[in-house]
């Protein structure tokens, strides 16, 4: 049980120390972040043979790999919606999850560079996210499993004004909203 | 009296030209050969506010709404004394002086046993052309600074035949909140509450409600807000993925949108009074989107995707009838955003990019003739005043990105005194009286 005060505490504190972090007082203010609801990782049992303890952590690690890479990101080109070559295999990556988790719901969102009214940029953010479900779809993801949602340019990932800046914001984030527990690995 | 205005009159001369000084948008010539228009028109009336005592705050109110409505060249003095210069109450003013000043016009402001008495002179005929008594709200109500700016409105028509634009307020988004002010920029107020990612807030025709997209997580309702009592409804088909650029029609009980899901972003009109809905556009991935309507609410000016980059088109107030609205070259013409239809439905201001900038340009509905109206910095997102001719709008001319206005007749800009980062203003059309309350902080 202490181990997993701890955690939790260290969890907290992390949690704080993010939602301290104030935006530049020019931008305007973010939509609060849905709290993530991930508990501690268990403590270790105790007295257990190490084989046993071994083969939880790799499960562990495996699992977290596996949110990780339906966490990550796809990159579009200025003011277009298609997904790019190169980004194809991260989604097969997600679409053979999804295949193997059936439990897993993603919520895809598109954002945008700065550059275009805010309000075109909350369509083209949208159109972002519509083309990558309409891919995951197409690789037999079931339509239900994928929620489409826009954040414009309201969220930049890099506050920037540069080529590179606007590259890292024209993006599709991929959130887990739920069957993220006991995730297995494609067959 | 004689002694007491001589002296006082080489330095109301020194100061009689020295008018506020006016920025001016520079003039330029855009998509070969669309020419800009923009010169100062020296033909406008020199119009005196007549120094005196009491009813001060009125008075700067008066003197700079009748400068901000660009209708009159104001002959400025400053008051060298209490009574200096201007009558007796009730007696006669001293026309030969503000002749001398070049001022065709002077107005008077006086106390008036509780009540404040607005006088307009045509010093050239040496007569009083109108003058009007009302009874004010306290200086520290809500509504005191609109009943002054409904006088000097009214000051204005008097004198050019068409009223001013200061009764009137701005909405605009900072911060992720909705907020309401005076067409002078002051007495800012937040109308939706911190915390919330609130977007696009648009006027309805009367002036009463405000309609705006609230974004939850990446997905938008579009809720019509009431001033005064701060009712709030979600217009009835916006409940589900995201909906955007919401504008009341001409009626007030229509409501035009976009709305985003999986197939594109299409534009829509609600009716607020059987809750039905009606689809206007069928993107096929394409998106449609910020309708305004003409004036008559017969027609709607949209943006859309469907030729490649986000252009300017116009459709049926049903959907029929959609074509092409500001000509563009492909490959060549900036995307094009942001429409808004004038009062007087002549013209449809939007915002184009100009090598990457976004500038503001005025459309003119008949023969679809282009202005650009702006080029210092990036401007965006206006919105025009009753008069048909004033703007505000988005630019970052002087750093952050802050709400200005510009005369789209003299070139003439100002800078609204927001802090912070503004954005998406609307403005009001003309509102009288209190029926427009502010509501609690």
């Amino acid at each position: 049980m202490r181990a997993t005060s701890i955690l939790s505490v260290l969890a907290a504190t992390a949690l704080l120390a993010a939602c301290g972090k104030k935006p530049a007082p020019e931008q305007p203010a973010p939509e609060p972040a849905p709290a993530r609801e991930e508990a501690p990782p268990p403590p270790p049992p105790p007295a257990a043979n190490d084989d046993a303890e071994r083969r939880a952590r790799e499960a562990a690690e495996r699992a977290k790999a596996l949110r990780d890479q339906l966490g990550d990101l796809i990159h579009f080109d200025f003011d277009k919606a298609d997904i790019r070559a190169s980004d194809q295999s991260i989604l097969d990556q997600k679409a053979a999850i999804l295949a193997a988790n059936s439990a897993v719901r993603l919520r895809v969102a598109g954002h945008c560079d700065e550059r275009g009214s805010d309000e075109y940029n909350l369509a083209l953010g949208n159109r972002r996210a519509a083309a990558a479900k309409r891919y995951l779809t197409g690789k037999g993801v079931a339509d239900g499993r994928l929620e489409v949602v826009s954040y414009g340019k309201e969220r930049p990932l890099d506050p920037g004004h540069s080529e590179d800046a606007w590259a890292k914001n024209r993006r599709d984030e991929f959130e887990v909203t739920a069957g993220a527990d006991n995730l297995v690995p494609p067959k | 009296m004689r002694r007491l205005v001589l002296p006082c009159l080489s330095a109301l001369v020194a100061l009689a030209l020295a008018r506020a000084a006016t920025a001016q948008d520079t003039t330029r010539t855009v998509d070969g050969g669309v020419r800009v228009g923009i010169g100062y028109n020296p033909g406008v009336p020199a119009l005196v506010v007549v120094p005196g005592s009491g009813v001060d705050s009125v008075r700067a109110i008066v003197q700079r709404d009748l400068d901000y409505s660009d209708r009159f060249k104001m002959v400025t003095v400053a008051d060298p004394g209490h009574g200096a210069g201007s009558p007796a109450p009730g007696g006669p003013l001293n026309y030969g002086l503000y002749k001398a000043l070049g001022a065709e016009f002077a107005v008077e402001l006086m106390d008036d046993g509780g009540k404040v008495t607005a006088r307009l002179h045509d010093i050239g005929r040496s007569v009083m052309v109108n003058q009007q008594s009302v009874t004010l709200p306290p200086t520290t109500d809500a509504n005191f600074r609109l009943a002054v700016h409904v006088l000097a409105d009214e000051i204005a028509r008097w004198a050019t035949g068409m009223p001013g634009i200061a009764a009137t307020r701005i909405l605009f988004v900072q911060n992720g909140r909705i907020w309401l002010m005076d067409s002078d920029g002051m007495v800012p107020r937040s109308l939706t509450p911190d915390g919330q990612t609130s977007l696009s807030p648009a006027w309805s025709p009367d002036g009463r409600r405000m309609a705006f997209t609230k974004l939850v997580q990446g997905r938008g309702g579009i809720f019509v807000y009431t001033l005064g009592t701060g009712e709030t409804i979600e217009v009835p088909g916006t409940e589900t993925a995201l909906n955007i650029t919401p504008m009341f029609a001409p009626d007030g009980n229509h409501l035009a949108y976009a709305h985003s899901d999986e197939k594109g972003t299409d534009i829509f009109v609600a009716s607020l009074v059987d809750r039905g809905s009606l689809r206007l556009t069928v993107g096929r991935f394409a998106d449609n989107l910020s309708p305004t309507y003409s004036p008559d609410g017969r027609r709607i000016a949209f943006v859309s995707t469907r030729a490649g980059p986000p252009q300017l088109y116009v459709m049926g107030a049903d959907g029929t009838d959609q074509e092409l609205f500001a000509p563009f070259d492909f490959g060549v013409t900036g995307p094009s955003y942001a429409p808004e239809w004038s009062p007087d439905g002549a013209s449809v201001v939007f915002h184009r990019e100009v090598s990457g900038t976004p500038q503001i340009f005025v459309l003119t509905v008949a023969g679809q003739r282009l202005r650009q109206i702006t080029s210092q910095g990036r401007n965006e997102d206006a919105t025009w005043a009753p008069d048909g001719r004033h703007l505000c709008f988005v630019s970052d001319r002087s750093g952050a990105r802050q709400l200005w206005i510009i005369d789209a007749e003299t070139g003439r800009v100002r800078q609204l005194p927001t802090p912070g980062w503004a954005r998406l203003p609307a403005w009001s059309r003309r509102l009288a009286g209190p029926a427009v309350v502010a509501p609690k902080p």
